[in-house]
């Protein structure tokens, strides 16, 4: 079953914020992690796991460089 | 009938130490042969600097030198080991293995002495198993030494590991006490992922092609399970031993990685004030060796730990993983003896 992608966008943003200190209202889906919001990969590890739990799905370890922004992220989870 | 042997209400630690290689080897050397920076490394690992050991240094050596300071501490004879558990994974023969040369040179002649092969949570096995034999009344005073020179084993090409790592040597005695000292081991391992760090290849093939074996990893990967996973073994170490996260002093973890160290804090649920074992920002990664160095570090860094309940996990190549809680030794505070100096052993 498909998850609302306005409610993984919420959640991750709340993992986000817990894990990086960032401003929610800095947080939009066209954000890049890297760039725009200063993640590095161990941090990006640690959100992806944590939203693995989260929503029930499965996130490959590689998955990292292929999500590039906010949205692929929430699209990936999702299910698109 | 079998008669049973006398068993023992409790097991402690009596005494920690350890020595570390003794030049400190500093991120902008290794950075070169790798496309890294000292920055990169800092911001990723914690780790400033490496202690590594000198070409004639072996992890032997280096165990004997922790074992002799761990022994002193305790304030014990080596005659009075009569078990030596030596977790190492760099000694170079398959057999025999290097504790009962250990048990030799320092004068437990007759103690029984055998290796294991657990890697980074090398030394949470061997106090999980001292603590059994000494309970069970197998042994009256044990000898844990985790000792490792991971230096004998980099490829200075390699990204995935060899920055990462340091050689030394931490060893623990462990004795009999009228309540248990040692909480119970929380301990496993996932073969599934048995790849995911280690020598790249095995003897055979390195006689074959000449190359010698050295250490690579799936960091991601592991840094995903030691953060994740191993805050579940430490929680569950915690609850076997009747406490709560609140009740845990001092944090005591391998130390392959700050980031993982400082994740582990929080999801673990440790306090605010718990006392963090740091060590890795100095000496690297000294697998086996990590926890013994760590805990010698901070019992010099904090006079009156003694008493003090510690949350100490081991994990690493297998994977294998083994969490315990232990209560600190009053000796940690106690004066250096003659040759305390932690650093030194192999200059080059
Ligand atoms: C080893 C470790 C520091 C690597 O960090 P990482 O962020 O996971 O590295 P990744 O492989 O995901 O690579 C991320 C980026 O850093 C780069 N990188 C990897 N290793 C690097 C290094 N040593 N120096 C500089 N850059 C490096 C990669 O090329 C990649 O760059 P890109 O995003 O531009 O492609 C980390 O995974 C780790 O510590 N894991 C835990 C392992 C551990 O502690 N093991 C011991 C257990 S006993």
């Amino acid at each position: 079953m498909a998850l609302d992608k306005n409610e993984v966008l919420e959640g991750l943003i709340e993992i986000i914020v817990d894990e990086t200190g960032a401003d929610p209202g800095d947080i939009d889906p066209d954000k890049t992690f890297a760039d725009d919001l200063d993640i590095d990969s161990l941090s990006m590890m640690t959100i992806l796991t944590l939203a693995e739990d989260r929503f029930d799905v499965e996130i490959p370890d590689d998955s990292i460089q292929t999500l590039q922004t906010v949205q692929d992220a929430v699209d990936f989870i999702a299910g698109d | 009938m079998i008669a049973a042997g006398q068993t023992r209400p409790g097991a402690r630690i009596l005494a920690v130490d350890g020595v570390r290689g003794g030049r400190l080897v500093g991120n902008a050397e290794l950075a070169g042969p790798i496309s890294s920076s000292d920055e990169w490394i800092r911001s990723r690992t914690g780790i400033v600097t490496r202690a590594r050991a000198g070409a004639e240094t072996s992890a032997l050596d280096l165990a004997e030198a922790a074992a002799r300071r761990a022994i002193a501490r305790a304030g014990l004879d080596a005659s009075r080991i009569d078990v030596v558990i030596l977790g190492s994974v760099t000694h170079f023969r398959q057999t025999p293995a290097a504790a009962p040369a250990l048990a030799d040179r320092l004068g437990a002649s007759g103690a029984a002495a055998f290796d294991i092969s657990a890697a980074c949570a090398g030394y949470c096995y061997g106090i999980g198993l001292a603590d059994s034999l000494v309970r069970a009344g197998a042994a009256e005073h044990a000898l844990v030494v985790g000792a490792d020179k991971l230096s004998d084993f980099v490829d200075p090409a390699d990204r995935t590991i060899s920055f990462l790592l340091g050689d030394g040597a931490g060893a623990a005695v462990v004795g009999p006490c009228d309540r248990p000292g040692i909480g119970p081991t929380v301990w496993g391992a996932d073969g599934a992922k048995a790849g995911h760090v280690g020598q790249n290849i095995d003897f055979r093939q390195a006689v074959a092609t000449g190359t010698w074996p050295t250490l690579r990893q799936d960091g991601p990967s592991v840094y995903k399970w030691a953060v994740f996973e191993m805050s579940k073994v430490a929680r569950a170490a915690i609850a076997q031993a009747g406490l709560t996260a609140d009740d845990i002093a001092v944090f005591i973890p391998h130390q392959a990685n700050l980031r993982i160290i400082e994740q582990q804090v929080k999801r673990i649920g440790l306090t605010a004030g718990v006392l963090v074992a740091r060590d890795i920002i100095e000496t690297g990664n000294t697998s086996a060796a990590s926890i013994p160095l760590a805990t010698e570090r901070l019992g010099r860094d904090n006079p009156g730990l003694g008493g003090k309940l510690a949350l100490q996990i081991g994990f690493g190549a297998g994977l294998a993983y083994a969490a315990q809680v232990v209560e600190l030794p009053s000796t940690l505070d106690q004066p250096a003896n003659n040759e305390r100096n932690s650093h030194g052993i192999g200059q080059e």
